[in-house]
């Protein structure tokens, strides 16, 4: 079962490359606190997943690059080959010369019409590659111009295209102050397109990862490759193979007992069925004991309630629109996104306790 | 990658020009150990083997053979175009790309604008169209001229509208160096006018520059170079203002250490463009997030350091310096105060060893001394460019959206009114063929209309934030 992953624009490059690296490093990792056997079989099902089989013994990720200028994607082809471990594949990507100028419009109604047969035959290609497609994984950022608008265009490609297998989002939500000025409205654009095509979006704040870097690992100065390289430990461990159900193994002190607790639900939610644990002898990254967790709850409401509002009061002003109304991206576009967005928010707001 | 073509016009836009060409090459020759021939520097420059006639010499690849800058040099005198022609960087210049004349324009705007402009259209046309065929993919073009003279001013303006018609979608950075108080051109005013209309109507963005607040600048490094700090000393190489390591002999003229300054911008602004970093900025985002509406296309920028220290650790006190420094009136390269003003948006465009948490350490440290519109409370752009300028280990360009330059533009206006008033020097505008009085008026109240825009906001500074009303959702 295997997952093609497609990383677009600087954000998503930059972060697919210290994924596959975690995952590759990780899985060959040789105290992996198991049997042989057991570590043969993690080996194995984590290469077929992610990697594809190697030329001259290099494994080639199962990724395509996208982005609409050429020094980011070429960085990262260049890091991965250096490292001598794995490799993107020499024909996986597709590169323009100029960006999308943190314009979602240009990125969603420029780039995506003009480039959609190449990027999607380079996808097909990479799934033609399984065995057996699991799904896709599609890392993006919210705040910029190709991950974001070429992201949501190629994400709803995928949902055309291809309707069985899941769709799952990687979205980076922006710091809450400027990296971006225009991040607010290419958000709201970008989650309220994603929201009819995706199966799944994992989220990952800026904010809260440049939190764990500054408080949690006492790093000094913190480099987005810092930032990328917590969020890519956190990915893997998600994404690495385990048994699911109680299996054999127990664990002393069960700690897992308090998520039991029918509190965190709603009325119409059993815990039995709200909660799954999966678990796996086989140690990630080295660590004696991990866990991670994957929820979905309300808190994403505070955040998106804060993107919607600063994007509202922007809008109420007019400003930056003619920067979109130039691509084909109107004020109805806006109103719909916000229309959606805002009914997300009150979706999750009145989940009845 | 993309490239840009530098369109010099009159004796400022091509003294400037020149300045930057030299600090152009020696920053890539520094960065570009190999000699080869990357995208960084096709940027800027063709690789040419110059032994083949007429046009085929173009080579993409490999070693440098010789490097051509893609400009276009335009001036209606020969004196500076010719010394740059006889000087070092001489080979540089392809001698195709020059547009000049020998009777100047006699600091008449309507001369360069009306005269010349018909004139040359043509030849001006052929030229840029050669430039844009040496481009794989033309982004931008950034004009370097004065508004205070005739062929800066008048011709320079004439292009942006030839610009426009005829590439479209490639952007329009204008350099505007404004007359200073002290200026001697008696008919600065109305030139400036004139231009200012034009720069209103066909520039995507504007950097707006004054004489005097570079040699302001100027004047406060030669005192701390001289002052002689205890235990401190400035590396020549890295003074902003240094022809040092110049191709160029270096001159007494401090118009030479000034035009250093404005070079040091453009490279600046396009390093990240130019140069790999963690968090990149391409051209077509300057305008993006710091244009909020089309007029509003003023952006007053500021650039630090101005010299580096010789002892090389810099501790982070020191790099927190160079980011309060970037928002201090003094440093900024026009007449501004943007603290004390409004701010519509901000660019900070940082180059070196500095990391996104030093960034945002800043920001949040400088953020409540400074006031941004209400619709934009977060109106932070930024970037990361690994690759530092030569002789510093980081700087700062700062590009701000601010009513402050509101004061250059009241005061142009006043200074045109009071020669206006008197009809001085009119019949010298007056006798050019296409000129009329409606063309003042038409230029003022453009002046005046962007004024007032910048008024508006303004008054709603000291106004609390409107909570607006979100869409309610039936669930």
């Amino acid at each position: 079962m295997s997952i093609v992953t497609v990383q677009l624009g600087q954000c998503g490059n930059q972060i697919g490359f210290e994924v596959f690296d975690a995952l590759f490093s990780d899985s060959h990792c040789p105290q992996g606190l198991c049997s042989k056997r057991e570590n043969e079989a993690y080996q194995a099902s984590c290469k077929e997943r992610f990697f594809s089989e190697e030329e001259n013994g290099v494994p080639i990720a199962r990724a395509v690059l996208v982005d609409m200028e050429p020094k980011v994607i070429n960085q990262t082809l260049s890091k991965a080959a250096h490292s001598g471990r794995w490799k993107y594949g020499q024909h996986s990507c597709f590169c323009q010369k100029q960006g999308s100028g943190n314009n979602w419009a240009y990125g969603y109604s420029v780039h995506g019409p003009r480039h959609e047969d190449s990027i999607m035959n380079l996808i097909q290609k990479e799934v033609e590659k399984c065995d057996s497609l699991n799904g896709f994984f599609i890392i993006m950022s919210m705040a910029g111009g190709t991950g974001s608008g070429l992201g949501a265009f190629v994400t709803q490609n995928l949902q055309d295209q291809y309707s069985s297998p899941l769709k799952m989002n990687q979205i980076i939500w922006p710091y809450g102050t400027g990296e971006v000025i225009v991040q607010n409205y290419n958000s709201i654009l970008t989650l309220s397109h994603l929201y009819r095509s995706s199966d799944a979006l994992l989220v990952h704040e800026n904010d809260a990862v440049h939190k764990i870097c500054a408080k949690l690992m006492n790093i000094k100065q913190i480099s987005f490759r810092d930032i990328n390289q917590v969020l890519a430990h956190q990915l893997g461990s998600v994404f690495q193979p385990t048994y699911s159900g109680e299996g054999s193994f127990h664990y002393r002190r069960n700690p897992l007992g308090a998520f039991k607790d029918p509190a965190l639900y709603t009325s119409w939610l059993e815990p039995v069925h709200a909660f799954s644990v999966w678990k796996t002898q086989r140690a990630f990254s080295k660590y004696e004991k991990s866990a991670a967790l994957v929820s979905n709850s309300q808190f994403l409401v505070k955040p998106l309630d804060m993107i919607v509002g600063k994007a509202w009061n922007m809008f109420a002003s007019k400003a930056y629109i003619h920067q979109y109304t130039k691509f084909g991206i109107e004020e109805e576009d806006f109103l719909d996104s916000f229309t959606l967005l805002e009914q997300v928010i009150a979706s999750y707001c009145n989940l009845g306790f | 990658m993309t490239q840009s073509v530098v369109i010099q016009v009159g004796q400022c836009g091509n003294q400037i020009g020149c300045c930057f060409w030299d600090l152009a090459l020696r920053e890539h020759a520094a960065v570009n150990q190999k000699a080869i021939y990357d995208e960084a520097i096709s940027s800027f420059f063709r690789n040419v083997d110059t032994r083949v006639v007429g046009d085929g010499g173009s080579i993409s690849r490999g070693k440098i053979c010789s490097l051509k800058a893609r400009a276009v040099l335009i001036d209606m005198e020969e004196g500076v175009v010719n010394e740059i022609l006889q000087g070092p960087l001489r080979d540089v210049f392809d001698s195709k790309q020059l547009i000049t004349d020998i009777s100047g324009s006699g600091n008449n705007w309507a001369v360069g604008h009306k005269v010349f402009g018909s004139l040359y259209q043509e030849q001006i046309l052929e030229k840029l169209r050669k430039s844009a065929e040496h481009c794989d993919c033309l982004q931008c073009f950034f004009i370097i001229h004065s508004m205070g003279g005739g062929t800066g001013s008048g011709l320079g303006t004439f292009l942006l509208k030839v610009l426009e018609d005829e590439f479209p979608e490639v952007y329009r950075f204008v350099t505007s160096v404004y007359p200073s108080g002290e200026d001697d051109v008696i008919t600065s005013p109305y030139n400036s006018m004139l231009a200012m209309k034009e720069l209103n109507e066909h520039a995507d963005c504007v950097l707006p520059i004054d004489n005097q607040s570079l040699f302001d600048i100027i004047s406060k490094i030669d005192l701390m170079v001289n002052s002689g700090k205890l235990g401190t000393t400035i590396k020549p190489k890295s003074l902003v203002t240094s022809s040092v390591g110049a191709f160029k002999k270096r001159q007494e003229k401090p118009f030479d250490a000034m035009n250093n300054i404005v070079a040091n911008l453009l490279l600046n602004l396009t390093s990240s463009a130019r140069f790999e970093g963690s968090l990149n900025m391409d051209l077509n985002e300057i305008s993006m997030n710091l244009v909020p509406f089309p007029q509003l296309h003023y952006l007053v920028s500021s650039l630090t350091p101005l010299y580096t220290l010789a002892d090389v650790n810099i501790p982070s006190r020191r790099l927190d310096q160079m980011f309060s420094d970037a928002f201090s009136k003094d440093h900024q390269l026009i007449r501004a105060d943007p603290k004390h003003s409004l701010y519509l948006a901000c660019a900070l465009m940082v180059r070196g060893n500095v990391q996104i948490s030093d960034l945002r350490r800043n920001i949040e440290r400088l953020k409540p001394s400074l006031r941004f519109v209400s619709w934009n409370q977060e109106g932070w752009k930024t970037s990361l460019c690994s690759v530092p300028p030569v002789g510093h280990s980081h700087s700062l360009l700062a590009l701000a959206n601010n009513t402050c330059v509101k004061p250059t533009f009241i005061e142009l206006r006043e200074r045109f009114t009071r020669l206006y008033r008197k009809r001085a020097h009119l019949h010298h505008y007056l006798q050019i063929e296409g000129m009329e009085e409606s063309c003042f008026t038409e230029a003022m109240s453009s002046l005046s209309a962007l004024i007032q825009e910048y008024n508006q906001l303004d008054a709603t500074k000291s106004m609390p934030a409107e909570e607006l009303p979100r869409l309610s959702v039936a669930v």
